[in-house]
């Protein structure tokens, strides 16, 4: 959710150009797994500046408190346990949500003008008031990150403070973060920021440290730092090559153009069946 | 007036009529707000429906009514459209048919081999609508199933409801196409001409039943 913007880059089920004379910096999150503590603080101030309260669950045996994202809850912690190497065990805790795909499948399945854009600095929002509830995003998401509220039938989904970035202020998650886990600031900045992080790590012996920033969705506006790059699964599912689904492809970039084009077409032979075979008549006189 | 009263032969039944156009009427709703949701193209006819909010909302139970209500049809309708081998001829000569040389056909029953294919499309097209409409019905259904599912549940509802579209046009061109077809289904009788002509098989059946 956010104000009026003129710098919006791509704009659900719309063909024409949307507002776009402003354009804006390339800005991501850098989220350092490495350095995260799980202390959860990211989520209380996503909470706090979103003004969102969660119903308040039961422990479900794991720290992941609440177990999923929900219409409330735009950023989890993911805690996953992991024995890289037999003996040593890692305790991988990953902050989940949305990644800001550069390709947006969301953006691509919504049927609904305006109720998902992208701005030029790489932020997907949801336009909630546009939202008419129908899960094509949740459909065309590669990362299972937007939820419908039980509430309002809306979507809603980390809008990586789009509101707090267009005044010049970093992400709510952010600004919060105790250790400086989490980090924001242009994407070639944090590319770079990245890169001495990547070097630190493998001087301290994790050699296959690495950034998620995964290329089949065009890049990601939300970013990792991974110790063990080579392997995203083992940080709670995280896709090693996620792309938008050929499904969804299939639905949205073939089989919607063409059989909206078929419609037209086939109502046009009909038309002209008529007016140049023309109509089949009853050739008999009627008889008594 | 009594000469044309007695050369019109009853098709459809008061409760065939009844039965084709609720089924009809919910097509008509299903499709319009499908194609809403479908392609932004269409997105307009969400107005029709009192905004997109309501379309989603409606779609469905539309949907699952013209389901219900097509059952009735496909029951009455079933032993009339049994395809024959005279059927598979007709399709053949699908150029004599377009060209309104119909002399050159096989002599056809109640139904003609195009009607008896659009009917076992519908036959087979409505239960795949209802079971993929079923995984992508937010916020009721959705949830309990995997996202692959929903994916491919997804396309095949696009690609079932093009189908039946489409045969749905052909359909309503073929009652505009065909002069005298519309009255079978607004008043229940057709000449004895036009189903000489369209349906003779059927003529015969009917006038050695009559004697």
């Amino acid at each position: 959710m956010a104000l009026q913007s003129l710098d919006i880059k791509a704009r659900s089920a719309t063909t024409t150009p949307s507002p776009a004379v402003r354009e804006t910096l390339k800005v991501a999150k850098l989220i350092d797994v490495s350095k995260c503590i799980g202390c959860k603080a990211c989520q209380v101030a996503c909470m706090e500046w979103n003004d969102v309260r969660d119903k308040i669950g039961t422990n479900v045996g794991v720290y992941d408190n609440p177990p999923d994202l929900t219409e409330d809850s735009w950023t989890v912690m993911r805690f996953s346990e992991v024995e890289v190497q037999p003996g040593k065990l890692e305790w991988l805790i990953r902050k989940d949500g949305c990644m800001h795909c550069a390709d947006p499948g969301c953006l691509k399945a919504c049927p609904s003008p305006g109720a998902i854009v992208q701005y030029s600095n790489g932020i997907v929002d949801f336009h909630e008031e546009n939202c008419i509830g129908c899960g094509y995003c949740i459909t065309g998401c590669p990362f299972n990150i937007p939820r419908i509220s039980k509430k309002d039938g809306k979507a809603y989904k980390c809008s990586l403070c789009s509101d707090r970035v267009a005044v010049g202020l970093e992400p709510a998650c952010v600004k919060t973060c105790p250790t400086g886990a989490i980090v924001f600031g242009s994407k070639d900045d944090m590319m770079r920021h990245a890169d001495l992080r990547i070097i630190d790590l493998k001087q301290r012996g994790y050699g296959n440290a690495g950034l998620y920033d995964p290329p089949g969705v065009g890049g990601t506006h939300v970013m990792y730092v991974l110790q063990h790059a080579d392997m995203p699964e083992i940080y709670h599912g995280l896709p090693k090559n996620p792309t938008i689904s050929p499904m969804v492809s299939l639905w949205k970039g073939i089989a919607k153009p063409l059989m909206s084009w078929g419609l037209g077409l086939v109502a046009l032979a009909g038309f002209f069946h008529y007016v140049t075979v023309g109509p089949n008549e009853v050739k008999e006189e009627e008889e008594t | 007036m009594m000469r044309t009263e007695s050369a019109l032969i009853q098709r459809y039944t008061r409760s065939d009529r009844v039965n084709h156009w609720v089924v009809a009427i919910t097509f008509i709703l299903a499709a319009l707000s499908g194609l809403a949701l479908f392609d932004p193209i269409f997105f307009w006819l969400t107005n029709l429906f009192g905004g997109g909010p309501w379309t989603r909302i409606l779609h469905p139970y539309v949907g699952l009514l013209m389901f219900i209500l097509f059952i009735g049809m496909a029951i009455r309708f079933w032993y009339s459209n049994r395809l024959t081998a005279a059927d598979r001829q007709w399709m053949k000569q699908w150029r004599d048919v377009i060209g309104n040389h119909e002399e050159n056909l096989p002599q056809v029953g109640k139904y003609n081999a195009g009607q008896k294919y659009v009917f076992w499309a519908l036959v087979i097209a409505l239960p795949l609508l209802l079971l993929t409409g079923f995984v992508m019905w937010q916020p009721w259904f959705t949830p309990y199933f995997s996202i692959g599912w929903v994916r491919l549940a997804t396309v095949v509802h696009a690609l079932a409801a093009f189908c039946v579209i489409v045969l749905i046009m052909v359909h309503i061109y073929a009652a505009i196409w065909v002069k005298g077809s519309v009255r079978a289904m607004t008043r229940g009788t057709v000449t004895a001409a036009w189903a000489k002509q369209h349906h003779a098989a059927w003529h015969n059946e009917i006038s050695k039943g009559a004697k």
